[in-house]
């Protein structure tokens, strides 16, 4: 029975009603474990894809629509699809490099399920005939590292994995490899750069599927570990009964980590497309509310990159397309919420801050824009900004991503959507992520902008411990 | 010293045999190096280019692109406080203000002693137990300034186990029996299509499987 509250073994983790596809193994403490994981059916998937046909595994994914859970929510049946026929070896490689803003449910998945991850990477490799897999697991995640270690170490040993799986033909291995510490290698080319041991830079597309010139320029395969960690449930119960769960357009379930100001913060496995924003926020299984004596004053719906949302769109249901429609994205499943004693700057700010810092230089836009938007950025926040800066904000933004920036309607202002994505002068979108923060809040809050430029900061914002806003502002001097 | 000792010059060679190519394994080995001192040293960085064929520039050349690795002597205990967006929200940058005053040193920095480096570092995925850091990548989670004043008197008097000296990742390594590997080449040397692929299509071609049926023994 859910007991509607936190794991403590699973920190952040709510154990909720509602279908478990990927948190099934969650509550119990010792999760990890080969032992709990065959009690529990671990590996039943994998067989069950065994005993079918490689194609007929590939058409299950198809009709599943599985969407793919790391960000740009393409489907994962249409991705595989793309492989060249013929010219192998195949590799497949699992995202594990965890590092968008606001986002906690990779890292839960490889620390608490490592072998439904294992499992799932094995179906994928069984329906592709791919040659080998790598778990690319991010350098900071030592404990998720250690327990994909231990379970693959216990799986090869059990004959799940390497040679003969399960007495059959079937074979392939799975090296655990991992980063050492940047964003960029979240995006998949990138992450296929930095598996060749190189500098995780983005490669040029097109092509823009490593599906067709991927790893050691072989056809490649690149999921996120929740999208691989759903197919041992779809090839146990199939792809009619995953569609009963979600909506048509976005099936299935989805791990969402909401922070910031609620009063339960918290992982929360809910169904695509019918969990709305207000239930997550509001609702007694979810977040109950923001936290006493607040209100709503804007939220991030998808990771940092994501353009952001205010009270009007919390009616919306945590679907892809709906989402992106109103102007944003559902990206990684990340939501950040802010109330009303947010300095919209400072917050917005913190996020450009972390696209600066991450920039892999590649680009001229972004490797000098997001530091110029920051470098302004601050200096607006620190009450040092100039009367042009938002106009020089918005262009070194249009510079980065031309034309009109994905924004939420604003009623009060009689704005429509722009609908995502942007539009990008760089190979990949972390240049176009740090001007999401930005324009959101120069669009939505301009008037705090202005209060700073002009020193007229009467509005209550939360005010930092004096001491910490020094110690800060002298280490940006320092560094600068 | 800095080179591999022979016991990690082995764990050195088993890594390298699970990648198609060896320099694939440049990130896994410069992680084994600062293990083993704490930092990467020119010495450890020649090492790894005589073990993966490549050359000492370009093994320095990919680890200056990765913040993990560290190029010049860092404390014994690396302390990561979050501030990003989420533990901003909740009290980050103050509980980095805490460690800068409470250790004495600004983000960055190391102690005199060589105990402790704190960084101000990016989302570390524990976004709804904010504020949180980690010491050596092993997480500390909802973290006051008294639990941050504790976690350090603890380091201090060793009284945390599970904190191994900086380096250390995962305590507990991958490891594949000779017996059970499925084979790891070049892809040059892998390019026939594999068996069971082949073996399924011939039964496909007999049998007309259609694609969306499944689990035609189960009926």
């Amino acid at each position: 029975m859910p007991t509607h509250a936190y794991v403590p073994h699973a920190p952040g983790y709510v154990d909720n009603d509602g279908p478990k596809i990927v948190t099934s193994r969650f509550p119990h403490e010792d999760s990890f474990t080969l032992e709990r994981a065959e009690a529990t059916g671990a590996y039943d998937g994998l067989r069950s894809a065994m005993d079918r046909t490689p194609a007929a595994v590939h058409q299950e994914v198809r009709d599943a629509t599985v969407l793919g859970r790391g960000g740009a929510g393409f489907p994962a049946g249409v991705k595989w699809g793309f492989m060249p026929p013929g010219k192998f070896p195949y590799y497949l490689v699992v995202n594990g490099d965890e590092s968008e803003p606001g986002t906690y449910k990779d890292r839960l998945l490889m620390e608490r399920d490592p072998h439904q991850l294992i499992e799932g990477c094995l179906i994928a490799c069984y329906a592709l005939g791919l040659a080998q897999c790598f778990l690319y697991v991010r350098g900071e995640m030592a404990l998720a590292q250690e327990r994909i270690a231990i379970a693959l170490n216990e799986a090869y040993a059990k004959g799940y994995v390497g040679k003969n799986i399960l007495g059959t033909e079937f074979s392939v291995d799975i090296t655990l490899t991992w980063g050492a510490g940047a964003y960029i290698v979240g995006e998949e080319t990138a992450l296929i750069e930095s598996l060749e041991g190189n500098r995780g830079m983005p490669r040029l597309k097109p092509p823009y599927f490593p599906a067709a010139i991927g790893l050691y320029g072989q056809p490649t395969i690149v999921n996120n570990v929740e999208t691989l960690a759903n197919l041992p449930w779809l090839m146990n119960n199939g792809a009619d009964l995953y569609k009963t769960y979600g909506s048509e357009a976005s099936p299935g379930t989805r791990l969402i980590a909401v922070s910031g100001h609620v009063n339960r913060p918290g992982v929360y496995e809910i169904e695509q497309g019918v969990t709305t924003f207000r239930d997550l926020f509001y609702g007694d299984n979810f977040c109950r509310g923001i936290r006493e004596g607040h209100e709503l004053k804007m939220f991030v719906p998808g990771g940092g990159s994501a353009p952001w949302f205010f009270p009007e769109q919390v009616d919306l249901p945590l679907e892809a397309r709906a989402v992106g429609a109103a102007g944003s994205m559902l990206g990684s499943g990340a939501i950040i919420v802010m109330d009303e004693t947010t300095d919209a700057v400072k917050a917005a700010l913190r996020l450009v801050r972390f696209y600066a810092r991450e920039s892999c230089g590649k680009c001229t836009p972004c490797r000098e824009g997001t530091t110029w938007l920051e470098r302004v950025m601050q200096r607006v926040a620190d009450g040092e900004g100039r009367p042009s800066d938002i106009d020089m904000l918005l262009d070194i933004g249009d510079n980065i991503s031309p034309g009109p920036y994905p924004n939420a309607a604003d009623p009060n202002q009689d704005l429509e959507a722009i609908p995502f994505p942007p539009k990008q002068t760089t190979i990949c979108p972390l240049g176009p992520s740090a001007v999401a923060p930005i324009t959101s809040t120069i669009r939505r809050f301009r008037h705090e902008y202005e209060a700073k430029i002009t020193k007229r900061d009467t509005i209550a914002v939360s005010a930092a411990p004096v001491m910490a806003q020094t110690i800060r502002s002298e280490t940006m001097e320092r560094e600068a | 010293m800095s080179r591999f000792s022979d016991a990690n010059a082995a764990i050195a060679a088993d890594i390298i045999s699970r990648y198609p190519r060896p320099k694939s394994a440049l990130i896994p080995l410069l992680h084994l190096a600062q293990e083993q001192n704490g930092w990467i040293t020119d010495e450890a960085m020649r090492h790894i280019a005589e073990l993966t064929d490549t050359t000492p520039a370009e093994v320095k050349g990919t680890g200056t692109f990765y913040e993990m690795f560290k190029f010049h002597p860092v404390g014994k205990y690396v302390v990561n406080v979050c501030t990003n967006l989420s533990c901003q929200l909740l009290g980050g940058e103050e509980l980095l203000a805490h460690a800068e005053k409470t250790l004495g040193v600004k983000a960055g920095g190391t102690t005199a002693d060589d105990m402790f480096t704190i960084e101000d570092v990016e989302c570390i995925a524990a976004c709804t137990e904010a504020p949180c850091l980690s010491v050596n990548y092993r997480y500390r989670l909802r973290v006051t300034e008294s639990d941050f004043d504790a976690l350090i008197d603890d380091i201090r008097h060793g009284r945390t186990d599970d904190i191994p000296e900086h380096g250390t990742l995962g305590a507990v390594r991958q490891t594949i029996p000779a017996d059970r590997l499925a084979g790891i080449v070049p892809p040059e040397q892998a390019t026939a299509e594999p068996v069971w692929l082949a073996r399924n299509r011939a039964d496909e071609a007999v049998g007309s499987v259609d694609g969306g049926d499944n689990k035609e023994g189960d009926a």
